[in-house]
Parts: C-alpha cells; sequence; structure tokens
C-alpha cells in the first residue's frame, strides 16, 4: 500500500437557486432504473426536492442512510424567515416518511454518487440541474491509501 | 404496451360516487395525441353535445399532454377541457406545473368528472386508490389554504393540487383554477369545477413511466435542454427582463382605451425594477425544464403569490397605476382564483359605467373615489356576487346586456362574449385578423406566434434571419417572410396560409403537452440563430422535431404529414363542436375598435378565403369532404341532425 493525495468532491446545494423543477429526480431516476433510462419515476429518485410553495421551501436532499426508527426529538429549523418541517434537511430513509424507499419494493433507496464508473460529466443529478442548485465541486484533498500496483492518475483526481 | 402514456383514463361521477378506470382506445393517441386531443374526443363521447355548461351531464377534463413525464423537455402542459357559460362553447385552458407529470405517474393520462356532487368535494388520486372527500372545511376558502389542509390532512407534502378559490365556487364566468404557482386562467373553467362543487383534485404518483425508445430519447433530450437553457428567445424572458416598455407603451389603459405611447422610459424601468427585486424571493419552473418562468413575490401584508408573462400588468395597467398596485392586488387574485386577463377588464367596465352614470351609486353603495379603492370594491362585490357584483360576475358582454342603459356601446373589447387582452391599434394586420377572428380559444396569446410581428426592414438582416429559420413548414413559408414589408401589407392567401401554421402549430403543443414558450409561441420574435442546428432560430420545437420526438417517446410511427393532419383534425373536431353549439360566422370578428382603421371589403376576403382554405363552408363550418378527409365521420350524423351541412 502507498499513500497518494486525493481530491474529494462533494455535490454542494444552493437552495435558494432552486427551481422546483425536478429535473435532477428524473435523471436519478432513470440512470438507476434497470435497463438504464427505460422509464422515469421520481419517487425512485435518491434525491428528492421538498417543496412546500407556501412557504417559498424548494430544498434538494440527497438520500442518506436507512434508519429503523423514528427520531425521538422534535424540532424545526428556522433559517432567516423561512421555517422547515422538521423532516426537511433529513437525509435517511426512515419510517416517519415515504421519501427515500423505493414504492414498488419498500427497499430503502441510497445515493451511489452514481456508481463506478461514474457518468461522464459528473453525478446525474448534478448534470440535470440548469438553475445552479447542484454544484460538483472539490471539497478536500486527503491521503488516501492505495495498493501499490494501482496507477495513480486513476485516482487522483484534477483540481 | 403503452409508451409515453399510461393508456388508462379515469372517469369520475360525482352524482353516484363511481369511480371507473378503463384502457382508451389506442388509435386515439394516434389520432389525437393527448392532452387537448384526446380531451376533445372525450367530451364529445362524455356530455351530451347540447348539454347546460352547468349540467350534471357536462364534464370537465384534466388531460396531460402526450409527452408529459417523459424525458422530453418542458412537456408540462395539463389541458382542462369543458363547455362552458360565457358562451356556451368548448373552453380549454392550460397549466403546467407538475400537475400533469404526477397524474401520469399515479398511472393516468388524464381524469374525467362527471355529475355533480351533493355537498362540496374533493378528489384524492393516489395511485390506484380514488377518494371521493368532503370538502365542507374547504367551501369558502381560499387557495392557499385549501392547498395547506389539503396536505396536511392527508399527510402527503407531494400531492399536487389543482383547487378553485371562491369565484369558482360562485361560478363567476372567469374563474380560475389553480396548481401551484401556475393558473388555467382563461375560458372560466373554475366554475365549471364550483358548479361541481368539485375544490380540487390532489394527485399522488410514484409509478414508472415508460418510453418507447428510451436512450435515444434521453440523449437527444440532454442535448435539448442544454440548448433550450442557453436560447434566450425561449421561456418567458418577461421574468428575467425589467424591460416592459412593450406592453407599457404598446397596450392600452384602463378599459382597452388609451394608449400611452413614450410612458415607459429608464426611470420607471428602475423604479419598476426595483420594486420587483426587493420583493421576488425566487423564480420557479415546470417539470423538468429548465426556464424559469414565474416569479415568487412577497409584498408586506400579503399572502405569496407567484406570477408569469403579462399577468404582472394587467390589474395595474387597467387602474392606471404601478406595479406596486399589481403586487398588492394579484394575490387576492391567485387566492380567490380568478383570470386576470378578464378581471381587470371587468372592474375598469363597471368604473367606466360608474363614470358615465350608467352605475349609480344606487348599484354601487359606498363605492370609493379612489382608483385602487373601487378596485378592492369591485373584485370582492365580483367573487362573493353580491350586489352588482353577481352581474358583472358574468362578464362584460354579459353584463352590458343586463345593465342596458347604454352599457352595450360602452362593452368594447370582448370575443365570442369573453373579454380580451387590451390591444388597440391603428391598421388592420391580415393575419392578425384572421387570428383574432377565428381562433377558438379567446386568447391572441394562444394562436398567435409562430410567424414574426413585423417584417425586418433591412433586407440583409432579413435574409439572414431566413437562412437560420427552422421552424417554417417549407421553403415557400421563407421566401413570403423575404418579400414582406409592411406589416399590413400581405396578400390573402398567405395570411391564410400563415394563420393556419400557427394554430395547427399550438394545438399540437396542447395536445403533445409542450409548453408554447418553448415551441408555437415562441416563433413571433425568433431569428436570432440557437447555438447550434438543434435548436437554431426561433423555437425548440417545431414540425420537424415533434414528430420525431413523438414516435421515441410512443412507438408510434409520426411523420411531417401525418402530424401537419393530426392537428388539422384536432382543430376541425373543436370546429365542429362549437359549430353544434351554435358558432356561425356572425361570432368571427374582433372588437369594433381593435383597429382605428378597418377595410370591410379585405375582412370579407380574408374570412371567405381562410374558411375555404380551412375546408369550411361560408358559415364557418366545416364541410363534410373535411370532416371524412380528417376521419371525423362520427361529426356527420349530428351535422345532418342540425342541417349544419
Amino acid at each position: 500500500m502507498k499513500k497518494v493525495k486525493k481530491v474529494i468532491k462533494a455535490i454542494k446545494i444552493y437552495p435558494e437557486k432552486c427551481t422546483g423543477c425536478g429535473t435532477c429526480e428524473v435523471y436519478c431516476s432513470a440512470y438507476h432504473a434497470e435497463p438504464r433510462y427505460s422509464y422515469v419515476n421520481p419517487a425512485k429518485s435518491r434525491i428528492r426536492v421538498f417543496v412546500d410553495e407556501l412557504n417559498d421551501v424548494y430544498l434538494p436532499i440527497i438520500s442518506g442512510r436507512y434508519a429503523d426508527a423514528e427520531c425521538r426529538v422534535r424540532y424545526r429549523i428556522v433559517v432567516g424567515d423561512r421555517d422547515y418541517e422538521e423532516c426537511t434537511f433529513c437525509r435517511a430513509a426512515c419510517p416517519s416518511r415515504k421519501d427515500f424507499f423505493d414504492p414498488d419494493t419498500g427497499l430503502p433507496l441510497l445515493c451511489d454518487g452514481c456508481g463506478e464508473p461514474m457518468p461522464q460529466g459528473g453525478p446525474m443529478c448534478v448534470q440535470a440541474c440548469d438553475a445552479g442548485a447542484l454544484e460538483y465541486l472539490p471539497e478536500r484533498i486527503e491521503e488516501v491509501l492505495v495498493p501499490e500496483e494501482e496507477e495513480e492518475e486513476e485516482v487522483v483526481e484534477e483540481l | 404496451m403503452r409508451y409515453g402514456e399510461t393508456g388508462i383514463t379515469l372517469e369520475v361521477d360525482l352524482s353516484t360516487g363511481e369511480v371507473k378506470k378503463y384502457e382508451s382506445d389506442p388509435s386515439w393517441t394516434e389520432l389525437y395525441l393527448g392532452g387537448l386531443g384526446t380531451n376533445l374526443r372525450y367530451l364529445w363521447e362524455k356530455a351530451p353535445l347540447d348539454c347546460h355548461p352547468f349540467s350534471p351531464e357536462n364534464v370537465i377534463i384534466f388531460g396531460a399532454g402526450l409527452l408529459v413525464g417523459t424525458p422530453v423537455v418542458g412537456a408540462t402542459r395539463t389541458v382542462v377541457t369543458s363547455y362552458v357559460p360565457a358562451n356556451n362553447l368548448v373552453a380549454f385552458s392550460m397549466i403546467g406545473g407538475h400537475f400533469g407529470a404526477e397524474l401520469k405517474f399515479a398511472g393516468y393520462d388524464r381524469v374525467i368528472v362527471k355529475g355533480r356532487a351533493s355537498e362540496p368535494v374533493y378528489l384524492w388520486i393516489d395511485n390506484d386508490k380514488i377518494e371521493i372527500r368532503s370538502a365542507k372545511h374547504l367551501w369558502g376558502k381560499g387557495i392557499l389554504e385549501t392547498f395547506r389542509v389539503i396536505r396536511e390532512e392527508l399527510k402527503e407534502p407531494r400531492a399536487q393540487i389543482a383547487a378553485i378559490g371562491p369565484a369558482g365556487e360562485n361560478r363567476v364566468y372567469f374563474a380560475a383554477i389553480q396548481h401551484a404557482w401556475h393558473t388555467a386562467g382563461r375560458g372560466g373553467l373554475g366554475a365549471i369545477m364550483g358548479d361541481k362543487k368539485l375544490k380540487a383534485i390532489a394527485v399522488r404518483g410514484t409509478k414508472d413511466l415508460r418510453t418507447a425508445k428510451p436512450q435515444e430519447l434521453f440523449e437527444l433530450c440532454f442535448r435539448m435542454r442544454e440548448e433550450i437553457r442557453k436560447n434566450p428567445n425561449l421561456g418567458d424572458w418577461m421574468a428575467y427582463s425589467d424591460n416592459d416598455a412593450f406592453h407599457h407603451d404598446n397596450f392600452a389603459w384602463g378599459y382597452a382605451r388609451v394608449r400611452r405611447k413614450g410612458y415607459w422610459t429608464p426611470e420607471v424601468e428602475e423604479r419598476f425594477a426595483r420594486i420587483r427585486k426587493e420583493h421576488q424571493l425566487r423564480v420557479v419552473g415546470c417539470f423538468n425544464c429548465p426556464k424559469e418562468c414565474e416569479i415568487v413575490i412577497k409584498y408586506p401584508g400579503k399572502p405569496i403569490f407567484g406570477y408569469k408573462c403579462f399577468a404582472k400588468d394587467t390589474f395595474h395597467m387597467a387602474a392606471f397605476q404601478e406595479l406596486d398596485f399589481s403586487y398588492e392586488f394579484l394575490p387576492l387574485v391567485v387566492d380567490y382564483g380568478v383570470d386576470a386577463y378578464s378581471m381587470p377588464q371587468v372592474i375598469a367596465f363597471a368604473i367606466e359605467l360608474y363614470e358615465n352614470g350608467i352605475l349609480t351609486d344606487q348599484d354601487l353603495p359606498g363605492f370609493p373615489k379612489d382608483v385602487k379603492g373601487r378596485f378592492y370594491y369591485l373584485f370582492e362585490k365580483i367573487v362573493k356576487r353580491e350586489g352588482i357584483g353577481d352581474i358583472l360576475a358574468e362578464g362584460t358582454w354579459w353584463a352590458a346586456q343586463k345593465i342596458g342603459r347604454g352599457a352595450e356601446k360602452i362593452e368594447h373589447n370582448s370575443i365570442k362574449k369573453v373579454e380580451q387582452i387590451p390591444i388597440k391599434l391603428g391598421k388592420l394586420n391580415p393575419i392578425y385578423f384572421l387570428w383574432w377572428s377565428t381562433n377558438e380559444k379567446w386568447n391572441i396569446t394562444q394562436i398567435e406566434g409562430t410567424w414574426p410581428q413585423d417584417p425586418i426592414p433591412d433586407p440583409e438582416k432579413r435574409k439572414a434571419f431566413v437562412e437560420s429559420w427552422i421552424a417554417p413548414p417549407n421553403e415557400e413559408f421563407k421566401k413570403w417572410f423575404l418579400e414582406w414589408e409592411k406589416r399590413e401589407v400581405i396578400p390573402v392567401e398567405r395570411a391564410c396560409a400563415i394563420a393556419d401554421w400557427s394554430e395547427r402549430m399550438h394545438y399540437i403543443d396542447n395536445s403533445t403537452g409542450l409548453c408554447g414558450f418553448l415551441s408555437a409561441f415562441r416563433g413571433q420574435f425568433g431569428g436570432v440563430p440557437g447555438p447550434d442546428q438543434l435548436v437554431g432560430a426561433g423555437p425548440a420545437y417545431h414540425i420537424h422535431n415533434i414528430p420525431y420526438l413523438i414516435s421515441l417517446a410512443t412507438g408510434i410511427e409520426y411523420d411531417e404529414e401525418k402530424l401537419w393532419e393530426t392537428a388539422g383534425r384536432i382543430r376541425t373536431l373543436i370546429r365542429a363542436m362549437n359549430n353544434i353549439r351554435g358558432l356561425r360566422r356572425e361570432d368571427e370578428k374582433p372588437p369594433e375598435d381593435h383597429w382605428a382603421i378597418r377595410d370591410p371589403e379585405l375582412e370579407k376576403k380574408l374570412l371567405d378565403e381562410y374558411y375555404r382554405f380551412k375546408g369550411w363552408n361560408e358559415e364557418g363550418i366545416p364541410t363534410k369532404e373535411t370532416l371524412l378527409k380528417y376521419g371525423l365521420d362520427f361529426v356527420i350524423p349530428e351535422f345532418e341532425r342540425r342541417n349544419l351541412l
């Protein structure tokens, strides 16, 4: 094993730019369809836009881990003028809501960053977002251990 | 297996509570696409052809366009269709947003509502589960409250809702249907929901929607999306631009009376821009579309609301005010559910009647002195149908008839008994004469658009325009454009072909669900070359590429010729239905004062020639040959029964 420097990229979310069009959901669900692109179904998307028009909330959230129980604590998040439902920022597939569960199988949906290999051009949701609400950006540089035989070029991404 | 559509129609009878789901005839998809086309075909089947609009026999249909829910960019439109009381004809009005896509994900292409509930209800479509739920607690409530309560009680924040407000409940003839910040405003379809005691339709869908050639379709749509986003001619640029000289300098103020040339100055623009920026929360778009056409505004002390296009001007121009007046008034308009084109015209008309002594203090007790106060006063009266509002709620044409005392002479801005956008111009424009007079939408914005509004004076620029102009159906149109030098000078036969082309494209949009802002409506300012061949000059969608998209999405073989004919079929069907309900040549005219300089001889010639061009007789009724040509054989016995052939 040897140490190499790797650029870690992250999907950044800018809710103020979101238009609620849901194109990210269209592309995510289609990309993960079997066979690929065979259908559109936003309910199977691993990214969901939480929309509450009356409070001007438009918030794309990317699915995280499965949780087998609801939270015990109740809370609300208030940012500026906007009062968010308590679950809005949560990424979990959890019993309190239907989001992030496959509506056909009931299995939790976990974002895979579009898996390996990554789609050309980055995660599909980011590629689908024309509003600039989603960006895929270098976050930090980490040292990671890789097997000796692996070529450095394969793991080091350009900044 | 059906592709691009679900193949399922949902039918609900509010009188009996019966719910039916059935497979639609696949040949209807081929013949009528979806959206408006199939809505008309179902309306023909499901409601008696001469039923009263306010009767349980009438049906109201919410039909998603054929391509809605597929990867096709900006295919978002849901078309609402029914017979309406304003003129007893077929009305169709559209909403964008997410309603149609959600309906398809729930497994339905359309929902047909018939009958009349004994008490207020709303319809809850939750995939396979259909519920008719009580709306007693929602009756009388504003639209925003209705959205909130329905989502809360269903515990379904993702429900997409189309609802009416008090105006629809009270059967105001220009009541709207509202979905999020999207409005089906024209035609008064909100009144039909109100008559059926149907407060709202809420829908939630989590099913797959498949297309025939998904890989190819996605690959194409991915590229088209990028180009649609970049093309500044597409979408509603009024949403981004603060320069609105076009409407303020050219359209008429008040009750469509006064043009204020030179009103728009840098100072006005700066003031309007500041008002917008201070109160704008964000811009929103429709399902799977990169354009950002709806502006969301929060004005102090008023509910949040969204608007697009000319709706931001109609109220302050009718009241001789500025943008801040529209911003304080539009929240009411959205929440009570009225059309933002008709309502300000009706109010301004009533004010003019008062100023002329035709309406008095007896009709308008406590009528305020200031124009803003008068707008609020009349708005409330009309929406609640209180006092004089009960008469005004039926629009300017009917109100003038009922009020009498010379009101008919003041009433001047309606076509087929429906209020029009306030435009008053100089010389008769042949193409526009045909559009205004004969269109079945009673609204110019949804019939004009493929042909530029004005010639390009510089011959070199004209040539450059034509070279990058992809949309015209054939080379002839390009030649005509090259030869077109004065707006009002164009040979009759060319005016007919141009009017017909634009109309066909709108019928295609309304049936596929494509948005006019990317398609038929966006040719009139076109001519700027797009980033590459795919979009090119003018609109993203045109007769040359829509057939291919239909084929990829549905697997049905479509080409230009077939699509052209389909548009003609749909257009002929609505004409035939309206003929059955009484539409004749005498109804086909613009407001008397639309143009200061008229030309009766030319107008007669235009109408004669256009009817011939369309395959209609001199009364504007499709001939037997035309009906047979389009496969509308089923119309013939009904025409024969009524001596229309």
